[in-house]
């Protein structure tokens, strides 16, 4: 007997996709991460549902995929996903020719495109440049990563599926040529996340075993003794303050980087570029990639040269090609995924990888990998993910008509229930006062807690459920009644550590937009934590105080 | 008519104002002009000297100054002991120990309601993380909870006031190893406010002791109850051993004391405010006081409008500067001028991409060339934009690149000076003190020398 079915190594997209589609089949499985939830690229992408677009001309079997689950996932997904819409934009002097493939490219596709005249293109995007000649209109979304991950593993919890986040696989079990489990260690656990609590290593036997690792992939290859070649590439994304946009906005070039504008929630990213790296966790994040984001996204959106920008991230694409292709540039590196079997690649039995591909179509891998998985265990049962709803999009519009009714003011509980979609009901329906902690974002108290409740004391999986402490302030003003939402709960020190955890987080992204309003912004948040708190000197982590030296207080007995 | 003032000066927070008064002491006519609110409504309204010593020290300009941080060394007990071995580039040193304690006793004298002026040792005040912080001047209604006082402590935090969590500020000022039993309680505030009614909302109902809702009595009669009573009926039973209870900043804008003794009457124990802000409520008492203490002495206030550019007189000398006001450039013309107008928070301060300037005259600011030098990787790291601002001469003349004044009848004072990082050092509002008076002492003298 082993300890379950199938595990799943990886917490990502693909990961949780997985792990859900197999315990829909009926399957035991347990997913491993060795961080939270999207530690990984997917928490570090731009954001955009495809429409199948931007492969229109160069991946046609990529568009052609794209466009399905763009459609699927607005069905099973809607709490995720903004159909903000997109154009393809032709700016005077971009090649006539490229836009005539593009648009032909869509339609052989079966992208809705239409084109749109530069006066239309601008009514519909009125910051756009003067300089547009005409668009392609296509069916671009918005979509929260984050949030479509951790439904995806609220779903697979509620079909058994056990997630293990903060658990690292530090050995793959084989036995000669067939793998029958992983050994993990926990950062403190098993179960969520708790600061302080030291973690045990644990061995965890199944009958197979899933690479779902992304960028990561070719470690767990090594640790099972074969190769995977993944070639990570990284991209630099930049957080406007703002929505300057508030549909996708792509220029309509053959290729190139800095060429593509996501709306998100209250802000636009601006990405990006495709560098290839060793590392996927150690990479340089550099200033001229902030600096031509700006510089070249302004040439399309003008506005976005002067304006504010409140952090920028990077992450690192999985890409993956045949041993062999050896493709010099890779932004020539094929978008599409694969999966390796590596009993027939490898003759190592009970182990596949599932590499490259995009968020988009996560679903889609998924379910090949869920169905290769069943044929070796002998399960016949058929995939539902594309029919049934994930957790928070179950009749999610009757639930929108009812948004006032949490006592909170309507601009706060639209957003809320936005992002809570169904479960709105189940978590802002409480006893107590409701009062928001993220004046950025509007999140309650109630939300905090919900988060709190599904991951422990990780605070930066509170964020990314709830968004607390991502908008323009980045923290400054909510991290630490995010982590006073943990105690009594969780005692000081794990409430503390916990804070310190979320402020370096937010400040790891902030340090590159500090100039102009951002800058202040941040001198205003180092002084309220340094001088207000004086958290920089914290004698409860420094050395003891001897209190008797200070004044205790005037003469005239005030 | 023209508008002619012996001085003028920009910026209305803790440096233009204590700059305004002592310059009107001296005698001279004094406008001060002011954009937007003050960097008092975020701050804390304790007036901190110097807490630590600065960091191995660099000037802005200098990029390695990155060297371990003064490590883990506690808080300084006497300020005034460091002040003379501060760097050369400090604002401190410009004006000397002697300068700091002739600012502190301007304070003292002209703003009422500080306490802290009868020894020269920092105090340690409790803050709203559950930390303490070393600070010399410190409002009324802080005294009751400093740390070094024995005195058993409940700390009380309301439900909706989400930056104080009293509980949690127990556990932590007992890891921080505080002399005294602590515990923390959370209430709801009487009445029936909104889960998201300011601090501010609160502080009038305690201000106006607003008759609240004090909920059904038991015959199902709804009762209402003066607010400080019905405060005071709310914490009561919980006091336990406690001689002393500590609030967040909400007692009120203007009646402090009257609310904090009425509640020490009907809990029979002393009663203090952990700051808290922003918004800050000791800020804004503060900023009021100051702004008393001006007109008393004379000073005008022009407010609402930035001043967005200068002119000049043959000899170089600013002879006029210009507010804008309905598009319009309105000429305000002044013998002498203090530039007060606060750091990166104040807007004193600003920057793009490529470099950092002083908005109103162009002052030359040192900064790093490159913007990834202008911060730190760590958040409480040495970040060299902590220490942004004018460099000055020994007589607070803001220098340009070449080491010369801008301005022969410019000062500056304040947050808008560079070479020091207030947030690290715990220095912000004693280093506008000190500088404001000097500067303004200068400005006016200056004046009456010609
Ligand atoms: C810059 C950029 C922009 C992008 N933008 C888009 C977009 O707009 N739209 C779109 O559709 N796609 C986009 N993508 C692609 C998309 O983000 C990825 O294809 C997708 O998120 C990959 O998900 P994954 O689950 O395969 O990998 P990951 O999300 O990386 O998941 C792998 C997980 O494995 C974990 N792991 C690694 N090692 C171990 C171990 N030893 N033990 C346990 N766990 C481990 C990691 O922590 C990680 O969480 C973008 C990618 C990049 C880089
Ligand atoms: C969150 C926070 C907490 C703090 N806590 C403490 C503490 O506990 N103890 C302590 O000692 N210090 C503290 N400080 C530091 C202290 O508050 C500042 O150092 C001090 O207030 C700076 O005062 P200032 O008068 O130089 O500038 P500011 O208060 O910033 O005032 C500048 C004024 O100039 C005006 N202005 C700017 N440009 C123009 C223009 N062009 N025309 C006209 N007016 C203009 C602004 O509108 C503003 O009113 C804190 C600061 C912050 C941000």
């Amino acid at each position: 007997m082993t300890d379950t079915e199938v595990v799943v190594v990886g917490g990502g997209s693909t990961g949780c996709g997985v792990a859900r589609d197999l315990a829909m089949r009926g399957l035991d499985v347990t997913l491993v991460e060795k961080g939270n939830l999207t530690h990984g690229t997917t928490g570090r992408m731009h954001g955009l549902l495809h429409s199948g677009g931007r492969y229109a001309v160069s991946d046609q079997s990529s568009a052609r995929e794209c466009i399905a689950e763009n459609r699927v996932l607005r069905e099973i997904a809607g709490h995720c996903v903004e159909m903000t819409g997109g154009q393809f934009v032709q700016l005077e002097g971009d090649p006539d020719e490229y836009f005539e493939e593009k648009l032909a490219g869509c339609r052989e596709c079966g992208i809705p495109a239409e084109v749109l005249t530069g006066q239309q293109a601008r009514a519909e995007e009125p910051y756009l440049t003067d300089d547009v000649k005409r668009s392609i209109r296509v069916p671009d979304g918005a979509v929260d990563p984050f949030r479509l991950c951790v439904a995806n593993a609220a779903s697979a919890e509620r079909h058994g599926a056990r997630i293990e986040t903060h658990a690292e696989v530090v050995d793959v079990l084989a036995d000669g040529d067939d793998v029958f489990g992983v050994q993990v260690r926990h950062d403190s656990g098993p179960g969520k996340r708790e600061h302080a609590r030291t973690g045990e290593r644990e061995r965890i036997t199944a009958e197979y075993v899933v690479n779902a690792t992304g960028a990561w992939a070719g470690q767990i290859g090594e640790l099972a003794g074969v190769d995977v070649a993944v070639r990570p590439s990284k991209g630099a994304m930049v957080v406007m303050n703002c929505r300057q946009v508030d549909t996708v906005v792509n220029r309509c070039r053959p290729k190139g980087d800095a060429d593509i504008v996501v709306p998100h929630e209250t802000t636009a990213i601006l990405g990006t570029t495709d560098v290839e790296v060793e590392d996927p966790e150690d990479y340089s994040e550099e200033r001229w990639e902030v600096d031509l984001m700006i510089d070249e996204l302004s040439a399309l959106v003008p506005i976005l040269r002067e304006a504010r920008t409140v952090r920028s991230f990077w992450g690192v694409r999985p890409l993956y090609e045949p041993p062999g292709t050896g493709t010099r540039d890779p932004t020539d590196i094929t978008r599409d995924y694969f999966l390796l079997d590596h009993a027939e690649r490898d003759d190592l039995s009970g182990f596949a990888s599932i590499v490259g591909g995009k968020f988009t179509t996560y679903r889609l891998m998924a379910e090949e990998i869920a169905d290769h998985v069943c044929a070796e265990l002998g399960v016949s049962a058929s995939c539902r993910t594309a029919d049934e709803p994930l957790p928070g999009s179950e009749d999610f519009t009757v639930l929108r008509e009812y948004m006032d009714e949490f006592g909170l003011r309507s601009p706060v509980g639209r957003r809320s229930v936005q992002r809570l979609g169904s479960r709105a009901d189940e978590v802002l329906s409480t006893d107590g006062p409701n009062p928001v902690l993220c004046d950025c974002e509007a999140v309650t108290r109630a939300e905090v807690r919900d988060a709190i409740d599904q991951s422990g004391t990780d605070l930066n999986a509170v964020r990314i459920r709830t968004r607390a402490s991502m908008g323009n302030c980045q923290g400054g003003l909510c991290c630490h009644r995010m982590a006073a939402e943990l105690h009594p709960e969780y005692g000081e020190p794990q409430a503390r550590a916990a804070l310190d955890e979320l402020f370096e987080e937010r400040w790891k992204g902030e340090r590159h937009a500090l100039w102009g309003e951002q800058l202040s912004q941040a001198a205003l948040t180092y002084a309220l934590h340094a001088t207000t708190m004086n958290r920089d000197r914290d004698p409860a982590d420094g050395a003891s105080v001897e209190y008797a030296a200070f004044d205790a207080g005037g003469a005239d007995g005030d | 008519m023209a508008i002619e003032d012996d001085v003028a000066v920009v910026g209305g927070g803790i440096a233009g104002m204590t700059a305004a008064l002592a310059a009107a002491r001296e005698g001279a006519t004094v406008r001060v002009i002011s954009h937007k609110d003050s960097t008092l409504r975020s701050a804390s309204g304790l007036v901190d000297v110097l807490g630590y010593p600065p960091r191995s020290g660099g000037s802005s300009g200098d990029s390695d100054a990155s060297e371990s941080p003064a490590g883990d060394a506690g808080p300084l007990a006497d300020p005034f002991e460091a002040i003379p071995d501060l760097p050369e580039d400090h604002p401190y040193t410009a004006v000397g120990l002697e300068g700091v304690r002739a600012a502190l006793s301007l304070f003292d004298e002209a703003v009422d309601g500080y306490r802290g002026g009868h020894t020269d040792r920092n105090a340690l005040v409790p803050t709203h993380g559950g930390t303490v912080k070393p600070t010399a001047r410190y409002p009324a209604s802080v005294a009751p909870g400093l740390a070094s006082d024995p005195r058993e402590t409940l700390l009380v935090g309301f439900e909706t006031v989400t930056d104080f969590d009293a509980p949690l500020a127990a556990d932590h000022l007992r890891a921080a190893g505080v002399p005294f039993e602590v515990r923390g309680v959370t209430v709801r505030f009487p009445g029936a406010f909104r889960a998201d009614a300011r601090v501010t909302r609160l502080a009038d109902a305690l201000d106006a002791d607003e008759r609240l809702e004090a909920g059904d009595d038991p015959s199902g009669v709804s009762t209402s109850l003066p607010a400080r009573g019905a405060l005071a009926a709310v914490v009561k039973p919980r006091l336990g051993d406690a001689e002393r209870v500590g609030f967040p900043a909400v007692l009120g804008r203007h009646e402090t004391p009257s609310i904090r003794a009425d509640l020490e009457a009907e809990l029979g124990a002393a009663v203090f405010e952990v700051p808290t802000g922003p918004p800050s409520l000791p800020g804004m008492r503060l900023e009021g006081a100051l702004r008393g203490a001006c007109r008393d002495a004379g000073v005008r206030f022009t407010t609402g409008d930035p001043v967005a550019g200068y002119e000049t007189g043959a000899d170089g000398e600013i002879a006029a500067l210009r507010v804008e006001r309905n598009g319009a450039a309105i000429p305000f013309h002044a013998e002498s001028v203090v530039l007060a107008t606060g750091g990166l928070v104040g807007k004193g301060v600003d920057s793009d991409r490529e470099s950092v300037r002083e908005p109103v005259f162009d002052c030359h600011v040192p900064h790093p060339a490159d913007r990834y030098e202008w911060f730190d990787d760590d958040a409480f790291g040495d970040h060299a934009f902590a220490r942004f601002g004018v460099a000055t001469d020994g007589d607070l003349r803001p220098l340009d690149a070449r080491g010369d004044p801008e301005h022969a009848n410019l000062r500056a004072a304040g947050g808008v000076l560079g070479g020091y990082d207030f947030a690290a050092e715990k220095s912000g509002a004693g280093v506008s003190l000190a500088t404001g008076r000097a500067a303004g002492r200068a400005a006016a003298r200056q004046v009456s020398d010609s």
